[in-house]
């Protein structure tokens, strides 16, 4: 039974001189091997040039607001339920009058935090999240920390900054799916795939 | 032997032996470069510029380990075998012709440690104590493995040696000399020994190859069989040593191979550059001008060579033990003697025939 086309025929047939003598084929290989060495070299030089890892690759967390600036966070706690690791904590709070401009639900999270030793980066808590509020950025990794109080994330370090957004081009991974079929096709879009600076 | 020809002496033979450790030094970053190059990646580029200081940082590294001594090991020993290793292999350096001479208020100081009538032979004597090293240090490690790789690594050097030093016997047939720098003066210009020894050559160079325990024969070391070979037992500055003493031996055979089969300080076209460089800058200048010029093409090719170690490490594979003793007893031992003949048939046949022709 034959399964693929790639099998060789065995065969013990002499050596000819040639091969017997080694050095052609140490010369083909020689040949072989100082092609690579002038080809082009494969390595991204990490810490100064990062890798485009995809539309929805899941990197630190990002607290968003909405157009108009306001948290979009409810605090409902579903975030919480949903995480496997626990490692999503909030306090709720009630929005009082004159705070419309920076809370966008009646409800919001007067304290969030996230502790970045117990996170999985499962993303489960973007899925659970019924407001749109919480996500996993893909262009930034949690940074290293060598301090215990640089572990927990409140918000702080977490709410979106108006001055400089965070966007993707694909939110969802069905739309991560079309941005891949729209370049398979040819068409252009915003973000080559290929190493960053 | 004037004090200034002993200073002078004693001034070059520390100006080799510094070169020779320098070059050494490098050949280890070199190695994880084209190691890199040849396998796609760019290889260590953090140290310094291109990771020039690597070397530096490994030699500071195996420094700081600690100095770890067997329990049961022959103390002694143990130390001599790298010590050995390292004494061998730079005692080589000494008889390498770099240069033609330099010349200094009317002196004729000659680019060689020591300019030696029978130089081939010392460095062939120098590289068969080699063997002590690694034999030294294996026993002493008391260790199976170390025991193993040592037998395997003398068991190999001697083997090949004979194959090497018949490939020689018709260089020396040519030159009817066992002196370097006479062999070198007598590749003057383009008529380097390669072309008329393609096959000495080759016999020459893989015999340097398996001396030197570098791939495709470095059985002594070979992880799958024989844990480490004979450095399994070896840390810090004393394995530091022994993998520093290989790449001198590299340096070493590369500058020998460039000396006795490429001429050298030779190339094309000397005699053009020599009268040019004598009628522009006077014959004190011109002269060092153009034996500095020499040296450059000298350490050239012994570079490539050092080079060529590099890049066939990384394109064959390691042969099997009964394999490379088959290679060196049954086929180089024979192709060094057919060689030895042929050579003797035309220099006692077809070189006067061509000399009358060429009269």
């Amino acid at each position: 039974m034959q399964l693929t086309n790639r099998s060789k025929q065995v065969s013990n047939k002499q050596m000819t001189l040639a091969e017997r003598a080694y050095l052609p084929a140490i010369a083909t290989g020689l040949a072989i091997t100082i092609k690579h060495f002038f080809a082009k070299k494969v390595t991204i030089q990490y810490p100064e040039v990062k890798r485009y890892l995809g539309p929805v690759f899941r990197g630190r967390h990002i607290l968003k607001r909405d157009a108009d600036g306001r948290e979009r966070c409810t605090a409902c706690g579903l975030c919480a339920v949903a995480c496997p690791a626990e490692a999503i904590s909030m306090v709720a709070a009630e929005r009082v009058k004159g705070e419309e401009n920076l809370y966008r639900e009646e409800k919001y999270a007067a304290v969030y935090e996230v502790n970045m030793l117990r996170c999985i980066f499962c993303g489960l808590c973007e899925e659970a999240c019924p407001k749109q509020a919480v996500y996993l950025r893909h262009d930034e990794f949690v940074p290293v920390f060598t301090e215990r109080d640089q572990v927990i994330w409140g918000k702080d370090l977490l709410v979106e900054d108006m001055n400089n957004r965070y966007t993707r081009e694909a939110w969802t991974k069905e739309e991560a799916r079309a941005l891949d079929a729209k370049r398979a096709s040819g068409e252009v879009t915003n973000v080559v795939p290929r190493a960053i600076p | 032997m004037t004090l200034v020809e002993f200073l002078v002496k004693t001034a070059t033979i520390v100006a080799v032996f510094g070169l020779t450790l320098v070059i050494a030094m490098y050949s280890t970053w070199a190695e994880r470069k084209v190691a890199g190059f040849i396998q796609d990646r760019s290889g260590p580029n953090r140290a310094g510029w291109g990771g020039l200081l690597q070397p530096l940082a490994d030699a500071g590294k195996m420094f700081f380990k600690e100095d770890f001594i067997p329990a049961l090991a022959n103390k002694w020993l143990f130390i001599a075998g790298p010590s050995l290793a390292m004494l061998t292999a730079l005692l080589a350096s000494a008889v390498i012709p770099f240069g033609s001479t330099f010349r200094i208020a009317g002196h004729e100081v000659p680019l060689q440690g020591v300019e030696s009538n029978i130089g081939i032979l010392y460095v062939f004597g120098v590289v068969a104590l080699g063997v002590y090293g690694i034999m030294v240090g294996g026993w002493a490690s008391n260790n199976k493995f170390s025991l193993l790789g040592a037998i395997r690594a003398a068991s190999q050097n001697i083997s090949y040696e004979v194959a090497m030093g018949l490939s020689l016997i018709a260089i020396l047939m040519m030159s009817s000399s066992l002196s370097l720098g006479e062999i070198v003066a007598q590749q003057h210009g383009m008529n380097w020994n390669i072309f008329y020894q393609p096959l000495g050559f080759i016999i020459f160079i893989t015999c340097s190859f398996a001396e030197c325990n570098r791939v495709p024969f470095d059985l002594p070391e070979c992880e799958t069989e024989l844990v480490g070979g004979y450095h399994t037992e070896y840390g810090s500055m004393k394995l530091g040593f022994y993998l520093f003493a290989e790449y001198i031996n590299m340096f070493i055979s590369s500058a020998i191979i460039s000396v006795l089969y490429f001429g050298g300080y030779n190339y094309p076209g000397m005699d053009f550059v020599y009268e040019q460089l004598v009628k522009s800058l006077g014959t004190e200048v011109g002269h060092n001008v153009a034996t500095l010029i020499g040296t450059a093409v000298f350490f050239g090719k012994a570079l490539f060579f050092v080079f060529f170690y590099m890049w066939v490490r990384w394109t064959i594979p390691r042969f099997r033990y009964d394999q490379l003793m088959n290679l060196g007893w049954k086929k180089l031992i024979p192709l060094a003697i057919f060689n030895i003949i042929i050579t003797g048939a035309a220099v006692l046949f077809l070189k006067p025939v061509i000399t009358a022709w060429l009269n």
